[in-house]
């Protein structure tokens, strides 16, 4: 029997180019192994000071590639795979940032909660991990599993806070509806894949460009559903129903990753099939697009005006934010793309700073989370205040914060690309969430404190996590340009090379 | 031929995917799956993927129903639950209709449309090769990647298992009173260990 077995020409596995993620990886393990071994203590450090450390070293890793890809071109590992150019570095790095404000924050929220241990950091480095995998997926079964690896570690994080109902419950909704939106992209993906002939993102648009498809119905539908799987995980309207609630439930500092960290690999996922891989097929999606932008944009702000929860109206910002996004993928222009990781690397700094203070102000429970809550806060713990205050504004897009600039650059995007009315509608739909974030402030600054509040206690890692982001907010709002410049070398590093492969199929201007 | 026995095999994955979700007791659940899991496996070797076939009856059928049998008597679910809870009106009805909307759509374009990709290269190559080489060759070479992160799953099951089965020791906060202000609790020595 063993004279007939032909060996199998198995690829090459390019390990330098996947040592970020692999880092995230060997991380979570030996954490594992490590919080198994060792006696677990009371308010121990070395959890989150490992987690730190770990996206730190993945960061760190990152950075040759970075050269590597913008001077070479992008790699391609593990028989075209995955791919690594200036876009997977530059979000696998803002992904390496959430995952350290998270663990930050989430110190201090265990040790208040009684739920120390390993585990919350070891699947939050595992959810990174897939998140970093999502952003390089060149394959729609590896984007498909990567996904699953980031989702499936956030449905247990949304539930790690077991003594709560409310937790429970929001990981229950997320874990049905987002199973349900895996099945929806798994059925398009099979789809395109009957289209197509392959589920490699670069033999789709290879194949794309070269056949005139007579019968397109069946890529068409497998497109949609893809765009209905994916705007599921980035809370895009109509499928954003369950962000509300899971992000009122969920322990604050898993929310902080779930709207930055799977925020930039569902965006990711959507430039590399949507913008990159159907660019020839621009045309029938950018209207789909288009109005779906607009849903997002109008539902997220008219909703978040009448919130009386302040997670809730984060909630709703976030989706009214991930239509800004949106705004960037119809586009299709490497404008429209680089605005799109602008906005992702600036947003994931505020946003975890803003669930961070709402971590705080939480209370042990979690659930001080009522405009109520933050009355007087300006009195009662001004500095807090001052940093919320600071994320509100740049989400507002008031001048002088990273908002601000992330808004402008999508919109001049939008309106390079000639669709004015969704850049109006975005405008509009910024002055009307305006109203929602000024309802907080007038919060925190308008109204005294009741007189048995007390001034709220943050825990140390919580007091980095505002710092680096008031800190970014503010820097990337004042100096923007090494940051615009970075995203401008990633997206032009995404454009393959050599000449066999077609170019992606940027229009350039109106 | 093949035609009788999709049907045959669909109609059995309907009716046991049915038999899921509107089974009061979660043991008839469990068993209607069985019959859902059955159906694809029919469809798997009417595809002339007879190593799929068999590992969904083995793994699926057979090991992971056991599996979920075995944990809703051990926790003791096994009784009937209420279903029949509405709590926005008239959901059931409108899901009923959405869930018609995106089936005919769905059959109508799968009907009108047609297949347009070449054919994957893995079993043209090699006509005699067995269907569990190919899928072999093809697990580790095109889909490499794709198969070897499948394992990280892995490890997030068992962590997450064990996230969210210990740390039960204390009363929930918010069962009583939800959104009431939790009284802080004495605080503990630094040292204390933690209750195994």
């Amino acid at each position: 029997m063993l004279t007939q077995v032909t060996p199998v020409d198995t690829p090459a596995v390019e390990y330098s180019a996947l040592l970020p993620v692999l880092l995230m990886l060997g991380g979570a393990v030996l954490l594992m192994t490590l919080g198994a071994l060792l006696p677990r203590r009371r308010h121990t450090w070395w959890h989150a000071t490992f987690t730190v450390f770990t996206a730190l070293a993945s960061a760190a890793a990152w950075w040759p590639l970075w050269f590597r890809a913008r001077d070479d071109g992008a790699l391609r590992v593990v028989a075209d795979a995955y791919r690594v150019d200036g876009l997977t570095v530059l979000l696998g790095m803002v992904i390496c940032a959430g995952v350290i404000l998270t663990a930050l924050l989430a110190h201090g929220y265990l040790r208040r909660e009684r739920l120390e241990g390993p585990e919350p950091y070891v699947l939050l480095l595992l959810s990174a991990a897939g998140g970093q995998f999502m952003l390089g997926a060149n394959d729609l079964l590896v984007l498909f599993i990567a996904l699953e690896i980031l989702s499936i570690a956030v449905y247990v994080l949304a539930g790690i806070h077991v003594r709560r109902a409310r937790s429970g419950e929001a990981a229950f909704k997320y874990l049905i509806l987002g199973a349900l939106a895996s099945a929806v992209l798994l059925y398009g993906i099979a789809l395109v894949y009957g289209a197509t002939g392959t589920t490699n993102l670069t033999g789709i648009q290879a194949f794309l460009s070269s056949n005139l498809l007579t019968n397109n119905l069946l890529l068409l539908a497998g497109v949609a559903m893809i765009l209905g799987g994916l705007g599921f995980k980035v809370a895009a309207a109509p499928f954003h129903a369950w962000a509300p609630d899971v992000y009122e439930g969920s322990p604050s500092p898993v929310v902080a990753y779930m709207a930055s960290g799977v925020k930039v690999a569902g965006f990711a996922a959507l430039v590399r099939v949507f913008v990159v891989a159907l660019s020839t097929y621009r045309t029938d999606w950018q209207p789909v697009v288009y109005v779906v932008a607009v849903l997002t944009l109008l539902v997220g702000s008219i909703l978040s005006v009448q919130q009386t929860n302040v997670k809730r109206l984060l909630a709703y910002s976030s989706i009214s934010h991930a239509g800004f996004m949106l705004v960037g993928i119809q586009a299709a222009t490497s404008e429209g793309v680089q605005a799109l990781a602008f906005y992702l690397a600036t947003y994931t700094f505020t946003v975890a700073g803003s669930f961070g203070v709402a971590t705080i102000v939480g209370r042990r429970g979690d659930n001080a989370h009522q405009l109520s809550d933050y009355q007087g806060l300006g009195k009662r713990a001004p500095l807090v205040a001052f940093a919320f205050l600071v994320f509100l504004l740049a989400q507002a897009g008031v001048p002088f914060t990273s908002g601000f600039l992330a808004k402008f650059y999508v919109l001049g995007a939008a309106v390079d690309a000639r669709s004015f009315w969704l850049a109006l509608v975005a405008m509009l739909s910024s002055v009307i969430s305006a109203y929602a974030y000024l309802k907080v402030v007038l919060a925190m600054y308008g109204e005294d404190p009741d007189d048995d509040a007390t001034g709220v206690t943050v825990p140390v890692g919580a007091r980095i996590a505002l710092v680096v982001s008031v800190a970014a907010t503010l820097g990337f709002g004042l100096v923007p340009a090494p940051l615009t410049d970075t995203a401008h070398t990633a997206v032009a590093s995404m454009v393959d090379p050599a000449p066999e492969q077609p170019a992606m199929a940027f229009p350039t201007g109106g | 031929m093949e035609l009788a026995v999709f049907v045959a095999g669909a109609i059995v994955c309907l009716l046991g995917a049915v038999g899921v979700i509107t089974s009061e007791n979660p043991v008839h659940s469990a068993l209607s799956l069985v019959g859902t899991l059955i159906g694809v496996a029919v469809l798997f070797i009417a595809q002339d993927a007879e190593f799929l076939a068999a590992v969904q009856v083995i793994v699926y059928a057979g090991a992971i129903v056991v599996l979920f049998l075995f944990v809703i008597m051990l926790i003791g679910v096994d009784r009937s639950e209420d279903v029949q809870v509405e709590p926005l009106s008239a959901q059931r009805a409108a899901a009923a209709v959405l869930g018609l909307v995106l089936a005919v759509g769905l059959v109508t374009i799968v009907s009108l449309g047609s297949v347009t990709g070449t054919p994957g290269t893995a079993d043209v190559a090699d006509v005699a090769a067995s269907n569990t080489e190919a899928i072999g060759r093809v697990l580790f070479t095109e889909h490499l990647l794709a198969f070897e992160i499948t394992s990280v799953l892995l490890v997030i099951a068992v962590v997450g298992a064990v996230a969210l089965a210990r740390y039960r020791d204390a009363a929930f906060v918010d069962a009583e009173h939800p959104g009431d202000e939790i009284p802080e609790p004495v605080v503990e020595a630094e040292t204390a260990e933690v209750s195994q």
